[in-house]
């Protein structure tokens, strides 16, 4: 190892050990799913690049909760390493200029790294009027996406209000707030990091992956890294076993909930949407520091449709459910995992005498009247017959 | 039955018997002859054949396919129609049987053979109907098993008793398929040595459809609430047996009265007036009972709703002979017996689909109407009876021979 | 027609009487009830605990397993309306008026278990024509064994609860019924909705103790706080909670001549969907008519021989030989 690239750590990475920085590539990798020698590579891909890549991060409609969970990664001084590793060129919370002075360092970058930049936009992007309900500089945050978004490198959307639309855009969305991906009409590939916040370890895991491998990650059809969002989050839950034997919390405090039950039934959104929360965790402090895992239903912040649109105690649809561990087959192909050991019961309760069996059928109908009637109609004409005609060698017969 | 060689002149015979057996060495039987495939024929033929057809379909995908029958109304109308209303179809054998061997009534005699063959159809088809309908019909061997064989169970009596009575009937119609092969010696000397064996046949051949018969009625005692108390009573073995009795004699007057006019025929109306006269008197009896037991136990005749009206316009159907055939006058007509023979038939077959279907209720929500492969199935078996009848009366000596 | 009529009555008198003799509407030799056995096992329901939260259901399926019932048409649940062939165990819910009060008649709500049970004189027993379905002579589980049985669905006409149930679909169908997870007693275990039901709604045990843990419940007065033994009847594990009213009926003491599954709740049970049923059993008043008229074969050998003597006496013109 010695031979590579390393020694030029201390230079780009500040206060990061050595140690720190491969442990960290180390669980990148694994993260994103790839073989194990793969960190290594990407410290190398890490510590080779001379000239740090420069990111340029827009902000339209968000809370800047996407850069706080970045800078609460509380894996060794990541954000140091992020910081360091990076060029972080523009961001308007974290940038030590402001006015004038940012938005230069930001026309400067772009003129000096054409196609090289990452593009990072958090919040959503307002389109009603023009874009006016969102403005920097003077400008619409819609314009500088679209003046940017064509000579990026890359373009990652963090958080939800940028994958498509995330809380600005819930109904009745009076800003007309869209994604990143659709205020730029599609033309431009968008990497999608859901989230409310997302898990700042996808988000890193997937700068790295385009800079280690300079190309975009596998996409699922939602342009989500398929590392982080392959699976629903019910797979992964830890409470996963309570829902398959029918053990529901009803309410919070009440005896399932201490016990730590499933949570379904308070309506955890756990089926229904993709994300690796049970998996990777939140702020690094160990077993069950994810919503569910604390005892709180999750709400589906990063699917959408599903997290600013249900009500939070709606249960949730088993859409994604298959009998007996069929995989799912979506409109992407199959997704791995698929359903359920067995299918749960409903929350719905049959009454106490349900209509079953099956009742008449025209067809059946019409066939046994009409055999009835045919039967009736021999008869009738059986009896006229020998109503008409007696025979004659019947002696003790008396015709009426 | 068969036709016997008795010597005449013993001391200790009947009158009425004496008489009999004379009005017996005149008549004898004769096939009627004819084409076989003729148009109705060919219809029948197309019904069998999509029953047939049909009964593949139910051995493949299952009761569930071509049936209406569900948890709640685990037996339909193959089981109302095809065994209850069969059997009792096929009793006409058993009462005639009754008349002539244990009465001693003699004149009846022309019409035991057409009322054996059709209780050969009526049963064996019941049969077959039994094995359609029974889910696991390769088991069936089990009830057989006497180590297997529940004795608690009246459906243990009534499947034994049936089948016995499948063999017995097939036995008693065996001289009549022997006469065609009056050459061959081996049919006539077969002939002969169940001649012998008569008066043993005849008796088990009373004996098992009155068991069988009454312990169809047994059948529904377990099923409890479940059957209305319009039926439901502990007579219910007593009822079904006189009901049986009472249809066995209405199809031999039916079948005989439309099988003069069909094959132009002459009528053995006297015979078939004095034949109604019995099957009024046993039905008067069973309306006297049936009646004496709804009262005694305060069934709500009235006020159970559809029930009600299917036991009124039952029993109103059990009444149209008696009344009929109260009058002398009528009684000679063959409109009118006619008249009595229907309406006689169409009330045993209503009191067996009411204390097994109508009747019957397994709890509020559930529902049961024949689907319609299952009515083309029980239509394809009729339609094979009628065929094999047409061709045994056409083949077999089995029709009384025509007075010329 | 004198004779005609003579012979008639005769027959009558012969023939009918002797059927008729014994069938008098109120049978006087009845069959004597069958006794609970003493290691009997069975279930304690307790409506009111219950919760409705199906776990029984769930834990059913799979330890028999069975597999979902799909009857919405996006198949998404395992949501049987009734016990099937695929369902043995079922929650129904109870709702009047406004449906607001748990276990309350009017206005209120009850959910429902149903499932065998387990009756101490079963019709289904009686009636099953080749012995499939059987009575354990020890715990008194009734059991099916589907080599013996024959598909003819009589113990689905006689069972007053409409449990056993069929494989319409089935092309080589079974009966299917709740044989109290009687695989899990043999290893030791016991009824899987009683393992996994939270809430002790659900309890497994000898019925004895079952009987005398109903009565205890029905002895408290509502609002005081009791507690309720979890899984199983013997169980040290309870949960503490107020008692709520109970109607005063355990069901299955007597209905239909006892069952070994009883059942406590606070509506009147035909609401619940449980017929009202006589102490005595169906199936005692079956065997009774039957075993009557059948009793070692005397009164058809009768019937028999005298037909013989009839018959031989009229065929032949001679007395017997």
């Amino acid at each position: 190892m010695k031979d590579r690239n390393f020694d030029h750590l201390p230079e780009h990475l500040g206060l990061v050990s050595r140690r720190d920085f491969l442990k960290f590539c180390a669980v990148a990798a694994a993260g994103m799913g790839l073989p194990l020698g793969m960190g290594v590579k990407i410290a190398e891909a890490v510590a080779s690049n001379l000239k740090k890549p420069p990111v340029i991060w827009l902000s339209g409609q968000e809370c800047t909760g996407c850069s706080e969970t970045l800078l609460r990664a509380t894996h060794p001084t990541v954000e140091k390493l992020i910081l360091d590793l990076i060029s972080l060129d523009y961001h308007e919370t974290l940038s030590t200029p402001a006015g004038a002075l940012a938005e230069g360092a930001r026309h400067q970058s772009l003129q000096e790294n054409q196609g090289k930049f990452i593009l990072v936009v958090e919040g959503a992007i307002p389109t009603k009027e023009g874009g006016i309900y969102c403005q920097v500089g003077g400008k619409p945050v819609l314009q500088i996406l679209k003046e940017t978004a064509p000579q990026a490198g890359a373009i990652i959307a963090i958080g939800s209000c940028a994958s498509w639309g995330g809380l600005p855009s819930a109904s009745p969305n009076p800003t007309g707030a869209v994604s990143a991906a659709e205020a730029l009409g599609g033309k431009s590939t968008v990497i999608n990091i859901p989230g409310c916040p997302p898990n700042p370890y996808n988000f890193l895991s997937t700068v790295l992956y385009v800079l280690t491998f300079k190309k975009l990650p596998d996409l699922d059809d939602k342009a989500r890294p398929k590392f982080a969002y392959r699976r629903l989050i019910h797979e992964g839950c830890e409470r996963r076993a309570h829902f398959d034997a029918g053990r529901f919390a009803l309410e919070f405090g009440d005896e399932g909930h201490r016990r730590g039950w499933c949570l379904y039934k308070m309506g955890c959104k756990g089926p229904e949407t993709f994300n690796n929360c049970p998996e990777q965790l939140f702020g690094d402090v160990g077993a069950r520091s994810w919503p569910v895992g604390t005892g709180c239903p999750c709400f589906g912040c990063s699917e959408k449709g599903v997290g600013f649109a249900k009500p939070i105690p709606e249960q949730a649809s088993l859409k994604y459910f298959t009998p007996a561990g069929v995989p799912f087959q979506g409109t992407e192909g199959i997704r791995s995992g698929g359903g359920s050991v067995c299918l749960t019961p409903s929350t719905a309760y049959p009454p106490i005498a349900p209509p079953e069996g099956h009742g008449p059928t025209t067809a059946a109908v019409a066939v046994a009247s009409g055999l009835a009637g045919l039967a009736v109609g021999a008869g009738a004409v059986a009896a006229l017959k020998l109503g008409k005609k007696e025979p004659s060698d019947a002696p003790e017969t008396k015709k009426e | 039955m068969t036709e016997l060689d008795i010597s005449a002149g013993n001391k200790k015979i009947s009158k009425s018997a004496l008489a009999g057996m004379q009005a017996r060495s005149v008549h004898a039987w004769q096939p009627v002859g004819g084409h076989l495939i003729t148009k109705p024929f060919l219809v029948l033929a197309a019904l069998a054949l999509t029953g047939v057809i049909l009964m593949l379909y139910r051995y493949a995908a299952g009761l569930g396919a071509v049936t209406n029958l569900s948890d709640g109304y685990p037996w339909g109308i193959w089981i109302t129609y095809d065994v209850l209303v069969g059997t009792a179809l096929g009793c006409g054998g058993y009462a005639v049987a009754i008349l002539v061997y244990a009465f001693n009534r003699w004149e009846y005699h022309p019409v035991v053979r057409s009322a054996v063959l059709t209780s050969v159809f009526g049963y064996s088809l019941a049969g077959l109907a039994i094995f359609l309908d029974i889910g696991r019909y390769w088991n069936g061997y089990k009830l057989f098993l006497p180590w297997t064989v529940n004795f608690n169970s009246v459906l243990v009596e009534v499947a034994l008793c049936i089948a016995a009575y499948v063999v017995v009937l097939w036995i008693e119609l065996l001289p009549t398929l022997m006469e065609r092969y009056p050459e061959n010696a081996r049919a006539v000397a077969t002939r002969q040595r169940l001649e012998r064996w008569l008066p043993v046949i005849a008796a088990v051949g009373i004996l098992l459809p009155t068991m069988h018969q009454s312990s169809l009625g047994t059948l529904m005692i377990i099923a409890g609430y479940k059957l209305s108390p319009l039926w439901q009573t502990q007579l219910l073995p007593l009822f079904f047996l006189l009901s049986a009795v009472t249809m066995g004699f209405a199809v031999t007057a039916f079948e005989s009265i439309l099988s003069s006019l069909a094959f132009k025929r002459p009528y053995e109306t006297p015979m078939l007036g004095r034949l109604s006269v019995c099957m009024a008197w046993v039905t008067a009896v069973y309306l006297v009972i049936r009646f004496a037991d709804l009262l005694i136990r305060q069934a709500p005749v009235f006020t159970s709703g559809f029930q009600s009206v299917m036991l009124i316009v039952e029993n109103l159907l059990y009444l149209v002979p008696v009344l009929l055939l109260v009058s002398p006058g009528l009684r000679r007509d063959l409109r009118f017996l006619f008249l009595a023979a229907v309406s006689m038939l169409l009330a045993g077959s209503l009191y067996r689909f009411d204390a097994f279907l109508i009747g019957y209720s397994p709890g509020p929500g559930w529902h049961y109407f024949p689907a319609t492969a299952e009515i083309l199935i029980t239509l394809g078996i009729v339609a094979l009876e009628l065929m094999a009848y047409l061709y045994f009366v056409k083949r077999f000596p089995v029709l009384p021979a025509a007075h010329s | 027609m004198g004779l005609s009529r003579r012979d008639f009555l005769k027959a009558a008198a012969g023939g009918g009487l002797a059927l008729a003799s014994n069938l008098s509407p109120a049978p006087v030799l009845a069959r004597e009830p069958v006794p609970r056995l003493p290691d009997a096992l069975g279930i304690l329901y307790d409506a009111t605990l219950c919760i409705g939260c199906k776990a029984c259901m769930a834990a059913c399926k799979k330890a028999n397993n069975l597999p979902p019932e799909l009857c919405t048409p996006d198949s998404l649940w395992d949501d049987p309306v009734d016990l099937s062939a695929k369902t043995v165990n079922i929650i129904k819910l109870y709702k009047n008026g406004t449906g607001l009060a748990k276990d309350q008649e009017i206005n209120g709500y009850s959910f429902i278990r149903q499932f065998c049970m387990h009756c101490v004189d079963p019709s289904c027993v009686s009636a099953c024509p080749v012995s499939a379905l059987t009575k354990d002579q020890q715990t008194g589980l009734v059991r099916y064994d589907k080599d013996n049985c024959i598909g003819c669905r009589y113990c689905q006409v006689a069972c007053p609860y409409n449990i056993p149930k069929f494989q319409w679909d089935q092309a080589f169908p079974q009966i299917v019924k709740c044989q109290l997870c009687d695989h899990l007693i043999a290893q030791g275990g016991y009824s899987a909705c009683c393992e996994f039901c939270p809430t002790g709604a659900s309890i497994f045990g000898n019925v004895q103790h079952l009987r005398e843990e109903a009565h205890r419940r029905l002895s408290f007065k509502p609002g005081e706080f009791a507690e309720y033994p979890l899984h199983r009847v013997e169980s040290r594990h309870t949960t503490r909670r107020q008692a709520t009213p109970y109607l005063n009926h355990v069901f299955g003491e007597r209905e239909g001549g006892g069952t070994q599954v009883l059942m406590l709740a606070n509506v009147p049970f035909n609401k619940l969907g449980f017929p009202l049923l006589p102490p005595e059993s169906q199936a005692s008043r079956s065997e009774t008519l039957y075993h009557t008229l059948y009793k070692g074969m005397i009164l058809p050998y009768v019937l028999l021989g005298g037909l013989f003597y009839l018959i031989y006496k009229n065929t032949t013109g001679h007395d017997l030989p």
